[in-house]
């Protein structure tokens, strides 16, 4: 059997990382261990810069097992990037709140093999393996705080939620089995467009939306997310918020619309009313939230929405705007969540009356805040304006209530996200003294302003990029 | 199923899992549920070998009845607490869950009663072992792997979160 390991390039060099990272941090004494968190970044750096050399290997292993394509390399340069950018920004964090754990940045290697695994699956299996590598990183990631009542609380109700998701996935895996009996998502997908739909397949698949609603934490399936958000570490919490809900869509989007494509007729009015419900819940109940990270965390959950609105019509124009607007949503939560680090690191508090004058103590923490809220909200000429474009304008003919809710919702959100604005800039500072936030993290949040901006005014090469990619998604 | 033999079989070995799950779940001394767990598990090695799956069976009396019930008892016996008698809480709330829970089993039920299952029509091979080695390092040799690193992150992490909590009460 003939077995390109090339295709395996990224996977395999993120698994040597992961491992070379973890022996590293045995062997060197540990007051030197610092350095194992810049030695994580640079690793990173190069395996992005592999992929991005890569992005021309397409092929397929196993017979359809394993899936390398643009659309997979997309993800894995999405998550490579999510990486980076929330390992770079929180190191100071990090040493100061997590201690000098070196298992931290290799969970956060092997986090992001396993997004790497679920973007690439091509059967149901890999899938769920990946998921399951992913999540069991998330796990410990999020209770890594352990002297924290708040990060084991979050740990317990992350563990909760993911063992219920899981066993949820599996079930509907196995009802999809029972009705097609195959495991390879386009084996299922040429079942179900020669007329196979039975009501089991159908069951199946109501079991997967339930399941992966879980990981985008789409309502009804989000009671988890405000509390493990604002438990975790911040940074972890940008990783989860980011790298988790743009994979778990990259599976929904290889499972529904590849997989499930023969039973479209079966799905699209569910999976619209679940963006239409986590838009409206998201963004009410984000309005009287005082702390920033629940905040985020419920403006996530509206986010989820909004992406949903891409699965709806299931064209490659919906793939494109997904991939788009999950791109850029990197930058903009990395950045949003990065600014609450710095701050957690000076001031100890995540509550909004806290940001009081932070456009006096650190200017370009409360701009950057300013530039991530007001994309996330849909501002021209930032990203997230372009992102919501592609996205709702797939569904202007034949769902344009969602189109018209997706636009109300947007401008609710625009009270709660300039509430905060209001609050760094108009109010007068309780304590002065300018917060210092050191180079790294302020690189950071110079990268995701710059994209955020950029990618606002100039979005033809990403939108480029992602319509190659969901070409290619679409070949097979 | 091929007679009425194996059919009666099935019967019991379901009422037996579904009983004794029940039973892992409402007793309040964890001890019990975990005994209860054993015959669960030992319940469903049942059924794989009515399904002529002998690997299979014996590894899940090996490793979830064995193993797995083992470590369940030994974290239980590790965590100090003064009596078993409400080890493990409940929460009662089967008002709400018991509709939920039977209304989507029924829900299934009726929709795999509806369709037709793909069957392999394939004899099932005298040797069932001999297959797994070509299969796990073939066809499924990607997620074999990825299953490795999952077990080594997860162990790794176990080990990470415990350790913390120790160096944290000897501090304190």
């Amino acid at each position: 059997m003939h077995f390109d390991f090339s295709l395996l390039t990224t996977e395999l060099s993120m698994f040597i990382l992961g491992l070379a990272t973890f022996v590293l941090g045995l062997v060197v004494p540990s007051r030197s261990r610092r350095g194992i968190g810049a030695f994580a970044l640079f690793g990173l750096l190069a395996v992005l810069g592999l992929t991005v050399l890569n992005w021309d290997q397409q092929g397929v292993l196993l017979n359809g097992m394993y899936l390398v394509d643009r659309y997979a390399m997309f993800f894995k340069i999405l998550c490579l990037s999510t990486a980076i950018l929330v390992i770079f920004g929180s190191l100071r964090y990090v040493n100061e709140h997590l201690g000098n754990h070196f298992e931290y940045y290799s969970t956060i290697v092997f986090a992001t093999l396993g997004m790497m695994v679920i973007a690439s699956a091509g059967d149901f299996i890999s899938l769920y393996l990946g998921i399951e590598l992913m999540t069991i990183s998330f796990i410990i990631l999020v209770a890594f705080r352990s002297q924290d009542g708040k990060s084991l609380e979050a740990g317990i109700k992350y563990l909760l939620q993911a063992g219920l998701s899981s066993a949820v996935i599996l079930y509907g895996f196995s009802l999809i089995y029972a009705a097609t009996g195959t495991i390879v998502i386009l084996e299922v997908a040429h079942a179900t467009l020669q007329g196979q739909a039975s009501p089991l397949l159908i069951a199946g698949m109501v079991m997967l939306v339930a399941g992966l609603g879980f990981k985008v934490s789409a309502v009804p399936f989000h009671m988890w997310s405000p509390d493990v958000y604002e438990g975790a570490p911040t940074p972890v919490t940008a990783f989860l918020a980011v790298g988790s809900k743009a994979v778990s869509f990259a599976a929904l989007l290889r499972l529904f619309v590849a997989g499930l494509a023969g039973v479209h007729q079966q799905w699209d009015i569910l999976v619209a009313v679940l963006a239409a419900l986590s838009m409206i819940i998201g963004n009410l109940v984000a309005i009287p939230q005082t702390n920033i990270k629940r905040l985020l965390a419920y403006s996530s959950i509206a986010q989820a929405g909004y992406l949903l609105v891409g699965l709806v019509t299931a064209s490659p124009a919906g793939i494109k705007a997904v991939m788009f607007y999950s791109f850029l949503y990197v930058f903009a939560t990395v950045g949003a969540f990065t600014v609450v680090a710095v701050v957690y690191n000076k001031i100890k508090s995540d509550e909004i009356a806290d940001y009081a004058g932070l456009v006096q103590r650190a200017p370009l923490a409360a701009a950057v805040m300013l530039i991530c809220l007001l994309s996330m909200a849909g501002i021209p000429p930032l990203a997230g304006f372009v992102g919501k474009f592609y996205l709702f304008s797939t569904v202007v003919s034949g769902y344009l209530w969602l189109v018209y809710l997706g636009l109300i919702m947007s401008m609710i959100s625009v009270y709660y996200y300039l509430r905060v604005v209001l609050v760094m800039f108009r109010d007068d500072p309780k304590d002065p003294a300018p917060i210092e936030m050191g180079s790294a993290a302020n690189i950071t949040l110079i990268i995701t302003m710059v994209a955020t901006i950029f990618l606002g005014i100039y979005p033809n090469p990403l939108s480029e990029v992602a319509n190659s990619a969901a070409i290619s998604f679409f070949l097979k | 199923m091929d007679n009425v033999y194996s059919l009666l079989a099935f019967v019991l070995l379901a009422g037996m899992i579904l009983g004794s799950a029940l039973l892992v779940v409402t007793l309040r001394n964890l001890v019990h549920s975990v005994l209860w767990l054993i015959v669960m598990f030992i319940g469903v090695a049942g059924t794989f070998l009515l399904l002529n799956a002998d690997f299979v069976a014996a590894v899940q009396v090996l490793v979830y009845a064995g193993a797995v019930c083992i470590m369940l008892v030994f974290g239980v016996m590790l965590v100090q607490r003064p009596n078993m008698e409400h080890s493990n809480p409940i929460n009662w709330r089967f008002k709400l869950a018991a509709p939920l829970v039977g209304g989507l089993f029924i829900v299934i039920g009726l929709l795999t009663a509806k369709s037709q299952l793909v069957v392999s029509g394939q004899e099932v091979p005298a040797q069932t072992v001999q297959a797994l080695a070509p299969i796990l390092l073939n066809d499924f040799v990607i997620p074999f792997e990825v299953a490795a690193i999952l077990l080594t992150v997860a162990l790794t992490g176990a080990l990470l979160l415990v350790k913390e909590v120790k160096a944290n009460g000897n501090g304190s």
